[in-house]
């Protein structure tokens, strides 16, 4: 079968709100697999953001995490770069498993930056918890595609799913679907999806207070990504991620 | 140091300020006072550079430059300060992150060298012991959670800090029990009460002026000051209402 012929179209579910035409000569065979032992924490940062200039290609991170038995695995991500950045994360947990994530994208232009994600609790008393920030401006698109699976055994799990979309200018926009297949009927599953603009009252309020309009930004965007890295208990990776978000506002491109 | 010559402007078409004009001299406080809907927020929103307030007429001189031809944050640079009536909640921007970003940044436009972490700290902790206000608050994200009065003492902290020339104070005194009125009115006197600086005190009522005594109060009727006089003015419109004292020849 040629390559061509296994590309994912935007009639696929996982791909509805991507740039598919972006795909072309890539290797989407690429998985990653992380499997994080019984009892184990592993944390992984992960940036996507411009080298010697603006990336206009396509960057795609593929990984298929297993957590074991009440083990820990937390993603912290920032999309900041590529034409279309993509992260897709396959989970599974064991019982009493945590998965952490937060994901920021950023973009403008007609980039497409998206996060992709399949949380299978296979287990009973596996947590999993992801916040998504998504800053958007000129034609520039952010989406987050989650689905949560909650097998028929897979009593008290509680699944949480937050996504935030800010538009800083009109043409861009932001994309979230949630999906939640729930087998078992004692769970808790969360998820909550918005999007808006910048107040302008705060930014009159901060303008009067001596912040030019690109300041004010800053801060109101820092702010609001800020949610996504809560969790991340690491203040030099913290830090690091908020920069690239931020040096990607401050450059606006 | 404040000049505002027949200005008028409007929002949404509707001419709110109507020919006003005032002066305010260094180191004068100047109460303003008007019945409701005469202008007087509007008039600290033109001054500030609200968007969505047009100007479409005068001239505002403040400190020898056109008021009206910088923006609102390069007015605040310029030695301008205003005083919210309903300070807006800023969450997950600490008052700490949010006064230090909005000092240095007056202070380059200035040409002056940034204040570091630690000065920084020192005076907001400063300026807070005088309005009252506990360091854990302005740890706190800016005015959420802040009851009324808070707000109102955060905001005076933001003007200590921030030390103003000039400040327009929007209502400063409303939501105030009495307590807190006093701290706000002496914390006014102790930033603002100096030979090169000047105040612009919106207010309704008597009780505010009682601590910051003011040099000259004008009224505010019909976008336009119908009457300037001395402290002895609101002490009338107190005893005898806007109608009475407006009645007689100016």
């Amino acid at each position: 079968m040629s390559e061509a012929a296994t590309l994912p179209t935007r009639r696929d579910e996982a791909w509805r709100y991507s740039d598919t035409d972006a795909l072309a000569g890539i290797d989407l065979g690429n998985w990653r697999a992380v499997d994080v032992a019984p009892g184990e924490t592993l944390r992984e940062t992960l940036a996507v953001e411009d080298e010697n200039g603006i990336a206009d290609g396509t960057r795609l991170t593929r990984l298929r995490v297993s957590i074991g038995k009440g083990a820990r695995y937390e993603l912290f991500g920032v999309i900041a770069s590529a034409h279309l950045g993509r992260v897709e994360v396959e989970v599974t947990l064991a019982e009493g498993a945590h998965f952490e994530m937060g994901g920021i994208t950023v973009g403008g232009r007609d980039t497409v930056r998206e996060f992709v994600t399949r949380v299978v609790h296979a287990e009973p008393n596996a947590t999993s918890n992801q916040v998504v920030r998504s800053v958007h401006w000129g034609q520039g698109t952010g989406n987050f595609l989650g689905n949560i699976e909650v097998v028929r055994h897979a009593q008290k799990t509680d699944a949480a799913q937050s996504f935030k979309g800010l538009l800083l200018e009109k043409g861009a926009s932001v994309n979230a679907v949630p999906q939640l297949e729930i087998f078992a009927d004692d769970v808790k599953c969360a998820h909550g999806a918005s999007v808006g603009q910048m107040d302008e009252n705060a930014r009159f309020y901060m303008a009067a207070r001596g912040l030019s309009p690109e300041l004010s930004r800053r801060l109101l965007v820092q702010a609001f990504i800020g949610d996504a890295l809560v969790a991340l208990d690491d203040e030099a990776e913290h830090e690091r991620l908020l920069q690239v978000a931020l040096d990607k506002l401050d450059k606006h491109l | 140091m404040l000049k505002i010559e027949n200005l008028t402007a409007e929002i949404d078409g509707k001419t709110i300020l109507n020919g006003l004009s005032l002066e305010v001299a260094a180191g004068e406080v100047h109460a303003i006072m008007g019945p409701n809907g005469a202008g007087k927020s509007t008039l600290s929103y033109v001054l500030g550079g609200r968007p969505g307030y047009e100007v479409t007429g005068g001239s505002v001189t403040f400190r020898g430059q056109d008021l009206l031809d910088l923006e609102p944050h390069e007015r605040a640079a310029a030695g301008l300060f205003l005083g919210f009536q309903y300070p807006v909640e800023i969450p997950g921007v600490s008052n700490v992150q949010f006064l230090r970003e909005a000092l240095n940044a007056q202070r380059k436009a200035r040409g002056e060298e940034a204040l570091s972490g630690g000065e920084f700290l020192k005076l907001a902790k400063d300026k807070a012991g005088l309005l009252g206000l506990d360091m854990d608050m302005l740890k706190r994200n800016v005015n959420v959670g802040f009851s009324g009065g808070e707000k109102k003492r955060a905001e005076m902290v933001q003007m200590g800090i921030l030390d103003p020339a000039f400040a327009v104070l929007d209502e400063t005194d409303s939501g105030l029990d009495i307590d807190a009125l006093r701290v706000v009115g002496e914390g006014i006197n102790a930033i603002m009460r100096a030979p090169d600086k000047a105040v612009l005190l919106i207010t309704h009522y008597q009780r505010l002026l009682d601590v910051v005594k003011p040099d000259r109060v004008s009224i505010l009727s019909n976008g336009r000051i119908v009457k300037t006089g001395g402290p002895e003015l609101a002490l009338r419109l107190e005893d005898e209402g806007y109608d009475a004292v407006m009645a007689e020849p100016a």
